[in-house]
């Protein structure tokens, strides 16, 4: 029975990451139905940068306040200056386009910083059955997406928002900035994404650190349905319960194999994902 | 004349889709603009609130230059557009929709959505419900009502008839005419359904190819018999 809760809570730590970085992914896709393979890129550089303030100032506070601000800016700055501009030209343009950016800034972040690991903090005391680093990880996340939610359901922004995501022609008749709009979007859901890094990145960070964690949070907004926020959150959830129950009782070697055998489950019955709402109407 | 247009051209390509059309219509006003299919009506709507980039002309709202506006600047200088379909967002409940029409203002204005929601009692009824279970008529009031929540000078419609009854298109024709007695706004009407339109508007243009070939008091439109044939189709 405490192993059984033990992984739980586990799972529920890790999952929050994956959740936190699907929902940066749903964000994007529910403005732009673009898939931005860049997120991690971008969550890196928040890292780097928090682990960098924090070097020189001495606090871990300081260092996160500024990665997630770094996140914001990297996510508006790419949409303005690489998305936009080459959006207009087709769909899949701009999904090699972030995938491009992924391996520069890796590369680029190799370059500043080195492509040897670096040690990057805890946020709190990590040792024990739900250390406090995993009550911060859930509960930061948790706090994230209700943030999120109040912001795009009951604000004048999130309706300027949604409006612009689901009929952009009708928003602009409305006096609505897409373009504005747009950017918003990219980023907000860059800040969650460094998030995301800075929860997924202790010990050790260094430029590939992220992939792995990617690959979850893909997996997560996908099962979720890459639309649906709720859907990114549940799926990360699942993910991490799904693959901290296999490692627990079955081998940490096969834990990604329960990935693999979640998603062709959820898939298989729901195939736009467990949360995806039937295919609006277009016309 | 409170919206001018001069010699306005616009074009897809290589296809001119309007040839220097000029039009005015007069402060509370209540004016038709017909045609058949093809001839250009939408894409003159567009062209006015900036959805369509103008190839050439101007347009002017109280004198004042808005050819060069982007979309979302055109509407809070006071010209709405009611897009063809009625551009209503199915994803947003009916309140939301209404919101969104009035956000420009920054300020609330309640007492915008409460005269919107006494012209339209069913959506009054439905409010918190999502945009998606109401009915043709209902959506096309409700593209109306957000319209009427930027409080415009002048208020466009492309072809609110379309897929609608011919009472309910009537109730429509109805209400907007009353509108303009009641608070002189001055509506621009694009139909079609040429007949129904010239018995409410009190003015008309008529465009063929992408070019005004007829106009004058709908009355007048109504009884010239070539003018009938040739381009309204009855
Ligand atoms: N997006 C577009 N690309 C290319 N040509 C277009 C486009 N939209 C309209 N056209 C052309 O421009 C001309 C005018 O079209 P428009 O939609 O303005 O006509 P309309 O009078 O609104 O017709 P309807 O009554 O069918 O709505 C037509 O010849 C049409 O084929
Ligand atoms: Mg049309």
């Amino acid at each position: 029975m405490t192993t059984f809760l033990n992984l739980t809570l586990n799972g529920l730590a890790t999952g929050a990451v994956y959740a936190a970085l699907a929902l940066s992914l749903v964000i994007i896709y529910q403005a732009t139905r673009l898939v931005n393979f860049a997120q991690p890129a971008l969550a890196l550089v928040a890292v780097y940068i928090a682990y960098t303030v924090s070097q020189m100032t001495g606090s871990y506070w300081i260092g996160f306040v500024a990665g997630l601000l770094s996140g914001l800016v990297a996510g508006a700055l790419v949409e303005r200056v690489v998305i936009r501009p080459i959006a207009k030209s087709s769909e899949l343009n701009a999904i090699i386009v972030t995938l491009g950016l992924l391996l520069i800034v890796q590369g680029g972040v190799g370059m500043i910083w080195g492509n040897r690991q670096h040690g990057f903090p805890y946020a709190f005391d990590y040792v024990g059955r739900f250390s406090p680093a995993d009550v911060f990880a859930v509960a930061s996340v948790a706090v994230t997406a209700l943030l999120l939610f109040g912001l795009y359901q009951f604000t004048p922004l999130g309706l300027r928002m949604r409006a612009a995501a689901f009929r952009p022609e009708a928003a602009r008749l409305s006096g609505v900035k897409v373009g504005l709009m747009l950017t918003a979007g990219w980023a907000i859901a860059s800040l969650i994404g460094a998030l995301a890094g800075m929860l997924a990145g202790p010990p050790f960070i260094s430029p590939n650190a992220f992939d792995g964690v990617f690959v979850y949070g893909i997996t997560a907004a996908v099962i979720g349905g890459l639309d649906n926020p709720f859907g990114a959150v549940l799926g990360g959830v699942l993910i991490g319960l799904g693959m901290s129950y296999v490692s627990g009782y079955a081998g940490p070697e096969l834990a990604t194999l329960a990935a693999l055998a979640i998603v062709v489950l959820v898939l298989s019955v729901r195939p736009d994902g467990i949360l995806s709402r039937p295919a609006a109407r277009k016309v | 004349m409170i919206l001018e247009v001069q010699n306005l051209n616009a074009s897809y390509g290589a296809v001119r889709a309007l040839k220097d059309v000029s039009l005015g219509v007069a402060e509370k006003g209540f004016c038709a603009v017909l045609g058949a299919n093809g001839a250009g009506k939408t894409t003159l709507l567009r062209t006015l609130t900036g959805l369509h980039r103008a190839a050439g002309g101007r347009v002017l709202l109280e004198g004042e230059d808005l050819t060069r506006l982007p979309a979302e600047r055109v509407v809070t200088r006071g010209l709405a557009h009611v897009p063809e379909g009625g551009g209503v967002i199915t994803e947003l409940t009916v309140e939301e929709n209404l919101r969104l029409g009035g956000l420009w203002r920054r300020r609330r204005d309640r007492v915008a959505l409460d005269e919107v929601l006494d012209l339209f009692p069913p959506l009054a009824q439905r409010i918190s419900k999502s945009a998606s279970t109401l009915s043709g008529g209902e959506r096309q009031m409700l593209a109306i009502g957000r319209a009427l929540m930027s409080r415009p000078k002048v208020l466009l419609l492309d072809e609110p008839s379309l897929g609608l009854a011919p009472l309910v298109t009537r109730q429509i024709f109805d209400l907007l005419r009353e509108l303009r007695s009641s608070t002189g706004l001055t509506v621009v009407l694009v139909e079609q359904n040429a007949n129904g339109a010239l018995a409410v508007t009190d003015s008309g243009f008529v465009l063929n190819q992408g070019s005004v070939v007829a106009s004058g008091p709908s009355a007048e439109l109504l009884s010239d018999d070539r003018t009938r044939h040739a381009y309204l189709g009855f």
